[in-house]
Order: structure tokens, then sequence, then C-alpha cells
């Protein structure tokens, strides 16, 4: 029998051993429910206190048959006393929930590790549908894993015994054994998905009982089997004090975009058309209406960028959100927004290319295409986060630039940012940036082009400002005048003032920030989502005493205005990014620096291993 | 209080027009400049939004607001701008090519949306910007540069086509007739939600003639057949002929004298039929089987995209209560606190 508030250690005769850090991975069917089940002990485990960094891994396909590898849906976290900056290179406990999810997954997690299986799936059928000869269960394959096998499915039946729930609501219950399991096996209390499940039940509390009541039959499966020798235990994680919440990089990012409209006093306009993995940062700002914001899921691509240009001409911070293929899609009207010096944010949340590639995905590849892709000289700033949690600063950022410089800001995540999630230490809003903005007015007694001689912006008059009515274009404009004009000289000059506005970013933005020693031997070079294993990275480097630095780049277009010193303080400059190599390319052309690529471009991001080994290798002919 | 009267030289900039000369465009500018002052808007709160073609150089005329965009695209950036300022008086102004070529997804989608806009498309039937190669809307067989031997595909019927991308308000003027012009631009201006006007326009250098018989004297009475609500579909020099519908298909019929029909026979205008069935029926009457319609063929009511999607923002503030305050945004969700 279940009580309520069980949960707590109820067999004090199983040892309980202390773990740094833990990886784990669930992995079965989609319909599985992975991506809840790992959601719910990633938040459970905040509230006690870890650090932690997840991954979510979809399947590209929304209903690939049941069973099918194409099917599997995974979910990795890192939970650790520790610092995170990663969901972990392998997993130390992978949960199965079927066949298929063991074949796919089986090739990540190194021998000796722990795998929990749900034996009720492997049946012939299953086990042929994964492509499986003979049942992995039985013919060796396992025998180098500590295997736990568990009837999950049957015991899932067992508790509902009593229940009304038809046998398919049942069987869907069964994630919430696996969880409760996992619960046990780790110390964790169960009020947290107990509260949220009677929350999202409200309207079928006898649904919320059913998962209720087979989330307690996993945890006291583990209390009364002998089939585990002793629990873990991760302990609360050195954090800096305050406040802080889960956040995907979308999430975070939507944040971010409402923080900016309520720091500058303008509404945000999204004009977007749903892509993956950009399509929740249109999801989240449709519900913040109440803050003003408006979000308009135009026919294309090619239309969100064009509404949300006519909205930034209107006066609102316009915004664009995709993915690859519709930033190459947007780049004729980010052209017109180049030459018509409006600001504009377009967020590329890159995925595996060319064109649909590896829609679910992450890479780094738009970074040449965000700096060169458009025709003409035609520049745009480019940034790029760093983590989950760096999507908010990072949108403030985007939209500072855009506003104060008249100029369109490209934000570069990517599939892995936008997914994964981490403890965001929730700022105190009067920390924020003002950001707010004047429009100009006839007794400014300014035309449209009269540039600022600090910033090179021109000035943002609203239609609807009396004494300032305008033409602006796409055809060049007279430097002066803001008319049409042909005129050789002036296109030279109005094409190197824009170049020139651009680059003289540097000064109004973060110096390189560097960790480790101030010069050395190797100075990795980061950006993007690399950023917390480069962190990892430096860290064991840090614990030999090497002379290895790290420097991330939030800023891409323009760089820091003092890059070019800080890399000349290195013997070697090593960048991995996950293309091959179009970072490398922007640093060796505008500075007298040689780096070394490390590239990686499998849809996956980088382990720990494949930047160190790398590193190491080059200290070894240093020395 | 008598506001400051506005004159047609209000609202033309001093931009010189670029147009080559015989241009029907230059009959559309002068009869846009001329009504404006009428419309009880100053200057500043009227933006033309333009694509790319002859008819794309419109804006720079206009002394108003003006935003000269990218080739087909002109209905997103409208959009945009009506949507985040609903108070602005948008127009759009776009070509044959520019709206039903490259822009014909954006033409649809913002008909169907009926954001409060007016679009005048200028249509001469080719692509004059790019010194005349066949458009959407040139006739099969037509010669040109990129056809010698005669174009190939069907042509767009405009009207047809809004209508069937359920447009609100539906029109044609040619511009030639200034005053027909000006009191279809009059009403397009009137309307709320999308206005489409096709303006039949003749571009003198590389389709000079194209809608000669609706504007030469010696024919145009029998071409033309002019909408007025209320009033029955009569046409002809002498006003004695007149459309019927047999069955589903409308019928050119005498009015009147041995074998006529009675007037009271004649189909009566409706410009507010709720389904568009009548309007197609009208947009499909075409030259020369039939005269082809000039006025308004469709305008009815309908919620403006603009108008819902700032009354869905007002009711979310409202709702709110006051309470939609960022600190509390960003401390929602599942928290926990660090001591
Ligand atoms: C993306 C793009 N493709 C092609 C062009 C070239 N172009 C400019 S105008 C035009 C056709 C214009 O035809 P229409 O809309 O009928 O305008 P008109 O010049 O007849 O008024 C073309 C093909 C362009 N400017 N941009
Ligand atoms: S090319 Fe034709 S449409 Fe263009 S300006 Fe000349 S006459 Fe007018
Ligand atoms: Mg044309």
């Amino acid at each position: 029998m279940v009580e309520a508030g069980a949960g707590s250690r109820e067999d004090t005769a199983r040892p309980s051993q202390e773990l740094e850090s833990v990886v784990i991975r669930f992995a079965g069917d989609s319909g599985d429910g992975i991506q809840l089940t790992g959601t719910q002990f990633t938040n459970t485990s905040f509230i006690a206190g870890n650090d932690l960094s997840t991954l979510p891994d979809f399947p590209a396909e929304i209903r690939a048959p049941a069973g099918s590898l194409a099917g599997v849906s995974g979910f990795q976290l890192q939970l650790s006393s520790q610092e995170v900056h990663t969901p972990g290179d392998t997993p130390d406990v992978l949960v199965c929930m079927n066949p298929a999810a063991l074949k796919v997954n089986l090739p990540l997690i190194e021998k000796g590790k722990v795998i929990l299986l749900n034996t009720s799936t492997f049946n012939s059928a299953n086990i042929k549908k994964a492509g499986y000869e003979e049942n992995p269960l039985e013919d060796g394959t396992l025998d180098d894993y500590q295997v736990f096998p568990v009837d999950i499915t049957a015991l899932t039946l067992g508790a509902l015994e009593d229940s009304d729930l038809s046998q398919k609501e049942k069987t869907r219950c069964k994630n919430f054994f696996a969880l409760g399991l996992l619960y046990w096996l780790y110390n964790r209390k169960m009020d947290t998905t107990e509260q949220w499940l009677n929350k999202k039940f409200s309207k079928a509390p006898e649904l919320a009982a059913a998962n209720i009541k087979v989330m307690h039959a996993g945890y006291n499966y583990g209390v009364t089997t002998e089939m585990f020798a002793s629990t873990y235990e991760v302990k609360p994680a050195q954090i800096q004090p305050g406040k802080y919440r889960n956040v995907t990089g979308n999430t975070a990012l939507s944040l971010g975009m409402v923080a900016a409209s309520q720091l500058s006093g303008l509404p945000v306009f999204l004009g977007t058309y749903p892509i993956t993995p950009a399509s929740d940062i249109l999801h989240d700002l449709a519900r913040f209406k109440n803050f003003g914001i408006v979000t308009f899921q135009a026919e294309d691509e090619i239309a969100g960028v064009c509404s949300a240009i006519g909205a930034s001409y209107g006066g609102s911070i316009g915004l664009t959100s995709t993915s690859g293929p519709g930033l190459a899609l947007k780049s004729e009207a980010m052209g017109l927004a180049v030459i018509m010096e409006l600001p504009l944010v377009v967020v590329d949340v890159q995925r595996g290319g060319p064109s649909t590639g590896l829609p679910t995905k992450p890479e780094q590849a738009d970074l040449l295409a965000a700096m060169f892709g458009r025709h003409g000289e035609c520049p745009a700033v480019v940034l790029a986060p760093a983590t989950p949690a760096d999507c908010f600063d990072i949108a403030i950022e985007a939209v500072r630039l855009a506003t104060k410089y008249m100029t369109p800001v490209i934000i570069l995540s990517d599939g892995f940012i936008a997914n994964s999630s981490e403890a965001w230490h929730i700022p105190e809003v009067d920390t924020l940036p003002d950001l707010s903005v004047r429009f100009t007015v006839a007794e400014d007694g300014k035309g449209p082009f009269t540039r600022d001689p600090e910033t090179l912006s021109r000035p943002w008059i609203r239609p609807g400002t009396p004494g300032l009515t305008h033409r602006v274009g796409g055809l060049e404009k007279d430097f002066n005048t803001g008319n049409v004009s042909y005129d050789p000289d002036n296109h030279e000059k109005m094409i190197r003032t824009r170049a020139a506005k651009v680059a003289g970013i540097a000064k109004d933005i973060e110096p390189a920030q560097v960790v480790g020693p101030e010069s050395g031997d190797v100075l990795i070079l980061s950006w993007g989502s690399p950023a917390g294993t480069v962190r990892r990275a430096l860290e064991v480097f840090q614990k030999e005493g090497a002379s290895v630095a790290g420097c991330h780049l939030r800023h891409l277009n323009p760089f820091p205005a003092d890059l070019g010193q800080v890399m000349a303080k290195y013997r070697h400059v090593v960048i991995p990014e996950m293309n091959l190599g179009q970072l490398r390319m922007l640093i060796t052309a505008n500075y007298d620096v040689r780096p070394v690529g490390i590239n990686k471009v499998k849809g996956q991001p980088f382990r720990v291993s494949e930047i160190v080994d790398p590193v190491r290798r080059l200290l070894q002919g240093v020395h | 209080m008598e506001a400051l009267k506005l004159t047609k030289k209000d609202f033309t900039s001093d931009q010189d027009v670029r147009w080559c000369p015989g241009c029907g465009d230059y009959a559309i500018l002068s009869t846009v400049q001329k009504i404006m002052p009428d419309l009880g808007v100053p200057p500043h709160d009227v933006v033309f939004v333009s694509g790319i073609g002859c008819s794309g150089r419109f804006p720079y005329y206009m002394n108003t607001y003006g935003f000269h965009s990218i080739h087909g695209r002109a209905p997103g950036f409208a959009t945009g701008l009506k949507v985040s300022r609903p108070e602005l008086s948008v127009w759009l102004v776009s070509g044959d090519g520019d709206a039903m070529s490259i822009g014909g997804n954006h033409l649809i989608h913002i008909l169907r949306r009926n954001v409060d806009i007016n679009i005048l498309m200028f249509n001469n039937r080719i692509y004059g910007l790019t010194k005349g190669q066949y458009s959407p809307t040139s006739e099969i067989g037509k010669k040109t540069k990129s056809t010698p031997m005669g174009s190939l595909d069907r042509p767009f019927n405009p009207l047809s086509l809004a209508l069937g991308a359920g447009a609100s308000f539906v029109a044609r003027a040619v511009d030639r007739d200034l005053g027909h012009l000006q009191e279809v631009i009059r009403a397009a201006n009137a309307h709320k939600g999308t206005s489409f006007v096709e303006i039949y326009q003749n571009c003198n250098v590389f389709n000079d003639g194209a809608f000669s018989q609706f504007t030469e004297k010696e024919t145009k009475d029998d071409t033309v057949l002019y909408l007025e609500h209320g009033k029955p579909l009569i046409f002809g020099k002498n006003k004695d002929k007149g459309i019927v519908m047999r069955g589903a298909h409308p019928e050119v019929v005498t009015i009147g004298g041995e074998g006529g029909v009675l007037e009271s026979d004649i189909v009566v205008h409706d410009e507010t039929v709720p389904t568009p069935h009548y309007a197609f029926m009208l947009s499909q009457l075409q030259y020369p089987k039939f005269p082809e319609p000039v006025g308004v063929l469709r305008s009815v009511e309908q919620p403006t995209y603009d108008e819902m999607a700032n009354e869905q923002i007002r009711r979310a503030k409202e709702a709110a209560n006051g309470s939609s305050s960022l600190e509390k945004l960003l401390n929602s969700g599942d928290t926990w606190t660090v001591e």
C-alpha cells in the first residue's frame, strides 16, 4: 500500500553511495513519454539542489511506426554536486523502454555501465523491428554491461489492477514506473512530480491518481526487490545564492525578448513561419500578448521577415525566428533592412544542413551564411548565445544593438541550445540595461539620413511623425538627403559608411573574456553551443596545470576589439566548431593567426574528450 | 473649426517623376494625389508601400511616408506595418508581375486575412521595368522578347483570383477614365479591410494599346460595363444592352425592340452579396464575348486581421489586469532558491 508522503527512505538497510555526478539517459518509443519523464526527473533534481544540464534528442518523424528505430526518442541529463556545463558525454545509466531504444543507444554507452530495460517489450516482433536477429537479452549482446531487466509494463498493469482505466490508458502509465524506480535509486522525493500530475490532470483526476500510483509502485519495486545493491545520492551543488528556474534556450530567448520590449518601451512584433527547432519561440511569445507582444504566423519565411521589417519601420522591435532553410529565404529582405538601415532581429536556430539535412540535430554551419549570405556588401551584426540561459542576455543585447545602430542583428542559436535546458539564475529586473529609444521628431532638425557622428546610425523616424514625411527603399540613397541616388561616388560612400557603422560596434561590446592563463601554449577559441564542453575541457587542463586557456565569443560580427591581441598571446589557437571550419576561416581572413580546427558535423554535440585529446596532442608537439 | 485645407500639392513630393512619357502611371499618380486631400488624413499619417517594377516607384512621388520594398513582397511589409500601427492609412502599389508572379503567394494571403490596406495593382499585362517580357496577365500567344513564338501559359484573371482568395473588396478601373478611377479609389479607401483594385494601365513602350478597346471612344461604350450598386447591368452606346442570367450563365441581351427583353429582366448590381458567386460571375465577363466590368464588384464587411490581432492583445492585457510585470514573468514556472 502506498501512503501519502512516501518517498522518504523506508529501507534504511540499503546503503547509499555518494556520487559527484551522474549522467542518465531515458530512451524509448516517441509514444512512451520519454521527454516528459526526463523533464520530471530534471525538475525534481533542480529542486533537490543539483546543478543540471539536459539534452532532449527527438526523432525527426513525428509519428514514426511504434517500435521502429526511427521512432526512438531520448532525453539525457547530467546532474551534479559541482557546476555542470554539459549533459554529459556518455550515460552512466541508460533506461530503455523497448528494443529499438536499446539498439539506437547502446553505441553511446561504455562497457560496465548500467542498463535498465523494460523486458515486457522484448517480444519477437519488437526485437525484429529494432533490427536484432536474436533477443539481445539472451544472446550475449549485453554481457559487458550491468543489466537490470524489469517487466515494467506487466508491473504497471499489476499496480492498476483495480483501476477502471482501459488497458491502453494503463499501459501508458509505464514511464512513471521507470521514473519512480529512478527516484528511489537516486534518493529523490516524488512530491514535485505528484503536484505536477495533479495539476496536469486536474480535469481527469483518475489519470493523475493512476500515474501517481504507478510511480509509487516503481519506487516500491526498488525498495522491495534485491535487484540493486545500493542507492545513490548526488548532493546539492555549491551554487551562487539566488532564485533559479530551469530554462531551455528557446524559452530564455523568448523571455529575453519580452524583457527587451519592456526595457525599451517598444512592442515586439514577431513575424515568422514554423520550423524545427525554432518554432517554440513562436509558441512562447504567442502566450505573451499581455505584454503587447504581437506574433504573426506568416505564409512563409519571406513574409515573416518582411512583416517584421514593416513593423520595425513602424517603430516596433521587428523580430523573425527561423532555422537554416528559412534563413536562406530571408536573405533578400534582410538586405533591404541593411540598406534601409532599420532595426531587425533575426534568430537562426541552426540545425544540420544543407537543405532539410538533419532537422532535429544541432550544427553550427550557418555562420558564413549569416556573415555573407546576402547579395551586395551587406553587413549585419552576428551574435551567438553560449548556453540556454545566455539566450536571455543575447536577446537583450541584440535589441540594444539593432535599435542603437539601426541594423539587422542575427542571433545564431542552435538545436542543442534551443532544446536543452539549464538552471538559470533569474536576474533582478533593475539590473537589466536601459534600452529606451527616442524616435526622431521634426524639432530635432534631422533628416532621415542625418547620421549620429559617434555611432554612424541614422535616425529612427516613425511614420505618423508630422513634418518628416520621407521615402525609404531598396534603391541607393543619397548620403545627405536620403533621396534616390545613382551617383557612383555616393554609392561607394554609402557602402563604406554602412560597413564602418557595423564595424564600429566593436567599441561598444564586451572585450574578449579569457578563462585560464593570460598567455601560453593554447587558446581554445569557441562560439555557440560547444561552450559547455570547452569549459569542461578547460577544467581538465587546469587540474593538470597545462597551459591552456579559453575564449568564448558571443559577438561574431564585429569581433571584440581586442581579439587580435588576445590570440597573439598563445602559440596555438584551436577552434572547435560543429562545421568544417567557418569561424576558423573568418579568423584566418581577419588576423595574422593560423588556427587549428576541431570540426565535428555529426548532428551531435562535442564530447569533452573530442576537445581534450586533440589539444593534448598539440601540447605534446609543443613541448 | 476649419482645419487647414490640404491640396494636391501637399501630397506631391519634390522628386522628378521618371516614368516614360505617355505612361499610364502618370494619370494614376495624379488621380491619387488629387483625391488624397479629401480623405481627411494628413500626409504624415499615410504610408505608400510598393514592390519592384515601374509601379514600384510610385511612393517616391507621394509626399507621404513611403516604403519601396523588394519584388513581390510588399504585402508582408504592409501587413507588419498595419498590424503594429493600425492608425496609419496604408496603401500598397503593385504591378501585375509583382503581385501575381513573384508575389502571388503573399497577395492571396493578405486578401484572405483582410488586413485593412488599399491595394492598387497596375495591370499593364507586361513586365515594364525589365523591358517587356510577358507577364501572368498577358494573353496566350503573347510575343515578347522572352517568348518569340508566343507565350504558352493561360493568364490569371486578377479579379477572379482575388475573389477566390476571399477578398472583401474587389474593383477595377482604367487609367484613361479618371473620374471613374477617382470614384473607385475613394470607395477602396472607404472600405475597411483589404481593398483590391485592378487598374488597367497602358504601358505605351512595351504593350501599347493593350486596353484600347476599353478606352477608345468608338468601342468603349460597347466593351465596358460600368457597375453601379443598385443599378441594372446595362451598357452600350444607346444603353440598350444588358446582362441577364440564363440558368447559371450570363448572357448579353438587347433591351426593348423586337425580341428584346424588358429592362426589369436585367440583373441589378449588388456589390454586397455575401457569397462571392455573383461577383465571380462578373469577374469572368471577358471581352470580346462580354463587356468587361469596371467599378466595384464586391464590397462586404468582414473583420480585419489588424483589428482582431490588436483586439487579442487588448483582451490579453485586460485579462492580466495590469499584473503583467516582467519581474513576475521571469520568476514564473518552477523556481527554487539557493541560499
Ligand atoms: C527578386 C527579383 N527578381 C527579379 C527582379 C527583376 N524585376 C524587376 S521588376 C520585374 C517585373 C515587374 O513587372 P510588373 O510587376 O508587371 O511591373 P511593371 O514594371 O510592369 O509596372 C522584374 C522581373 C527583381 N527586381 N527582383
Ligand atoms: S516601361 Fe511601360 S510601364 Fe514602365 S514606365 Fe515605361 S511605359 Fe510605363
Ligand atoms: Mg506590369
